[in-house]
């Protein structure tokens, strides 16, 4: 696959893009940025997780006017940011336990109600091993009881700080360390796995949205959006992770696109449990596409092409694509 | 001023008066009366600025809490037995992060087989959490701990557990001075984080350490708590001048002076302790009751004094470790001159009451040096055949 290359890229929105009016940039590009999580950290080359924090949290900050704290379950993104005794957090920022971070928010939440500080909001965030797995508990009751917290979860499909281990968040066929490429029926298996969106909005809290580090204004006007709100709100950020994942480092943010434009991860916002709006597909493409540049995908493609299983992807994407309007104009 | 009152209700009065500011709470057996009367003052507006949450489980109770104190705001939860290991992951973190939480636990027994009653199997498996553990004698002292457990915890900023024991006390109601509001307004300042999460200085709280400094962090907790042994008898000595009552902070001797057997125990057997041994010394025996407050940090120094010249001892534990022996004991062994004999004595395990007519036979046998060093008070030997006669 070759990538077209666009001069200045216009009327994308890349980082950086100083061709856009001011208003129009990334947060990062603006000079007066909040920089919550600074450089020197130890992510992988390439993390989308990394990616999606600092996007997550300066917009954060933007939106709050700074008045920010922060809640991290275990996982890559505490690891990588704070071996002792260095932190690369600009924001006030608690790490509890790996699966008790919603829960943690919840208490903060209230200590700041309880202490008439309402003027300081609460962000919670973990990968998706720390909220749709082991955390699950705790996000359900953070949901229920309303707490006023902003949860992220940084999907990057997997256990990825202990090794790439499958989690409920893993898509079928995926290669993990737990869901090898092994046997007649290599990688994880298909009717497994959640949709933590979904059930999100079953609680029928303010806000749940799904994002992707490909669109990074989507991603924080979303985080703009939900810190505008009060109560449980929700947003589910794909991060591709390329040491998992076995893909190029320099391909993160072009696989998050893929797994968009495949229809495998769907890009939506939801009020009150009800899909209020969400990102069509502008040019759609096979899920094959998008799994060919990953290694987790190989044994799909080597030694002989599993069309079988390829399809059964495919009818998943086809499915996410009608079921959220994802092609309008389309008839499907 | 006096009054009758139930354990929990008088705990939940007194944690009230101690300005709370996060309570979490989930329901066990038989610590449920306890957080029933707190959502009740908080819902009715008798507490005020306190969030009251309720979570889902003792896991969220406690990161409620750890998030709560850690934000700057004074946090209690209670809990009982498996609530106590559902939440013991969490346990040792508030610990390792230094926040003084403060929580009741209403000392019950651990399953299986499932059963509520009490014992203090709970708070004795998570000794080793880095909690301090105060245990009460009687509902008075119950509440009294938990007004020097919330100021020894922001003082020493480590998180502080106050045993009672179930049913025994969380529902017994008996005559009891709550500590009034203004009593303690005057003996528990308002809660000064030592770190606080804060836009205006931001902080980074539970930082990933390695080889490099764990030891000294844990080093440190331990010297930190070692503090307390110093700290809990003067801070008793104020509770006395702004309260007008003793409050046995750290151990209880009773009659251990003269005597030559002395009983260790905690919690509310001592009284039938003491009532049996008055018995037992018109009858002859000198035999004296030292009761621990503090189990942890552990007292060694104050036990040493309080035993004296005794010959026996005696440990009656409410708990024990499969396998090994007495918990109790074990922590006791070193600390006993090597010419002392050490009995343990595994007592009222799972809500099995724990008789005078046992003590004074088991007692008697231990003056006498006729005690094994370790047995269980009125082990059923009928049970236990019927067990063995069960075919496999
Ligand atoms: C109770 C508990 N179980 C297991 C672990 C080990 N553990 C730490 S991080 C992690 C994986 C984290 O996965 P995820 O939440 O998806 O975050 P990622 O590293 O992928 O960003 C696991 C299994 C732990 N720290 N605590
Ligand atoms: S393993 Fe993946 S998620 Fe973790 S730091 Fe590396 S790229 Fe990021
Ligand atoms: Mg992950």
């Amino acid at each position: 696959m070759t990538q077209h290359v666009r001069f200045y890229q216009t009327g994308s929105f890349a980082v950086g893009n100083r061709l856009l009016p001011a208003e129009a940039r990334t947060v990062q590009s603006d000079p007066t940025r909040a920089n919550s999580l600074t450089s020197g950290h130890r992510a992988c080359r390439g993390c989308g997780e990394a990616l999606g924090a600092r996007y997550v949290l300066d917009a954060a900050m933007r939106a709050t006017g700074g008045r920010l704290v922060t809640v991290n379950a275990t996982g890559c993104l505490e690891v990588f940011s704070t071996p002792y005794p260095e932190s690369s957090w600009r924001v006030p920022w608690l790490h509890s336990l790996f699966g008790n971070a919603p829960a943690v928010a919840s208490g903060v939440a209230a200590a700041l109600k309880a202490r008439g500080r309402t003027d300081i909001r609460v962000l919670g965030q973990g990968g998706d091993g720390g909220t749709v797995d082991i955390g699950f508990g705790a996000l359900s009751g953070m949901f229920e009881r309303g707490d006023d917290v902003l949860f992220v979860c940084y999907d990057n499909q997997g256990y990825m700080n202990t090794g790439v281990q499958r989690s409920g968040a893993t898509p079928p066929a995926a290669r993990t360390s737990t869901t090898q490429a092994v046997g007649p029926a290599p990688g994880n298996v298909f009717g497994q796995g959640k949709s933590a969106p979904l059930i999100a909005m079953a609680h029928e809290i303010p806000y749940v949205a799904t994002a992707t580090i490909a669109d990074l204004h989507d991603l924080e006007s979303k985080v703009e959006r939900a810190m505008g709100l009060h109560g449980a709100r929700y947003l589910h950020v794909l991060v591709p992770c390329p040491l998992g994942w076995g893909s190029d480092a320099a391909q993160t943010v072009r696989i998050a696109r893929l797994a968009v434009q495949s229809g495998l991860f769907p890009v939506f916002e939801a009020e009150r449990g009800a899909v209020s709006a969400v990102s069509p597909i502008r040019h759609r493409v096979l899920v094959e596409e998008y799994l060919r540049p990953q290694a987790r995908f190989r044994h799909l493609f080597e030694p002989e092409r599993r069309a079988d299983v390829i399809d059964g992807l495919q009818a998943i994407a086809d499915r996410n694509i009608r079921r959220f309007g994802l092609l309008p104009g389309e008839q499907t | 001023m006096l009054s009758q009152i139930e354990g929990s209700r008088a705990v939940a009065e007194t944690v009230g008066h101690c300005r709370p500011q996060v309570i979490c709470a989930y329901p066990i057996s038989p610590q449920t009366h306890i957080v029933e009367a707190l959502s009740a003052l908080v819902k009715s507006g008798r507490l005020t600025a306190c969030e009251f949450v309720n979570v889902e489980s003792e896991f969220a109770a406690m990161s409620v809490a750890i998030g709560a104190s850690a934000a700057g705001a004074r946090a209690y939860t209670a809990t009982a037995s498996q609530g106590l290991l559902y939440m013991a992951e969490a346990l040792y973190n508030a610990s390792g992060l230094g926040l003084p939480i403060v929580m009741t636990v209403a000392n019950r027994a651990i399953g299986a087989p499932i059963n509520i009653w009490n014992d203090h199997s709970d708070a004795m498996s998570q000794r080793d959490s880095g909690w301090i553990q105060l245990y009460a004698e009687d509902n008075q002292a119950a509440a009294d701990l938990h007004v020097l457990a919330f100021r020894l915890a922001e003082e020493l900023s480590t998180p502080v557990m106050v045993c009672m024991d179930g049913f025994v006390l969380t529902h017994a109601v008996e005559a009891v001075d709550v500590p009034s509001q203004a009593a303690v307004d005057r003996f528990l300042p308002a809660f000064q984080p030592r770190q606080v999460l804060d836009p205006d200085a931001p902080l980074t709280i539970g930082a990933m350490v390695g080889p490099e400094a764990f030891t000294e962090v844990r080093y440190l907790a331990h010297t930190n708590q070692l503090r307390a042994l110093a700290r809990l008898p003067e801070l008793a000595d104020q509770f006395a001048a702004t309260f007008h009552r003793d409050l046995d902070a750290l151990v209880s001797p009773y009659r251990c002076d003269d005597a030559s057997t002395v009983v260790v125990a905690l919690g509310s057997v001592l009284g039938t302790l003491k009532d049996t041994v008055d018995g037992m010394r018109t009858a002859g025996m000198p035999i004296g009751v030292l009761g621990l407050t503090a189990f942890r940090p552990f007292p060694a120094a104050a036990i040493k004094t309080a035993i004296g010249a005794a010959k026996r001892i005696v440990v009656l534990e409410r708990a024990f470790a499969a396998g090994a022996g007495g918990i109790v004991s074990a922590d006791l062994a070193p600390v006993l001159p090597a010419d002392r004999e050490l009995y343990t004595v595994v007592a009222g395990l799972g809500g099995r009451p724990v008789t005078r007519d046992s003590l004074r036979e088991t007692l008697a046998a231990a003056f006498a040096g006729r005690l094994a060093p370790l047995t269980f008070l009125d082990l059923d030997e009928r049970l236990l055949r019927a067990a063995e006669e069960v075919p496999s």
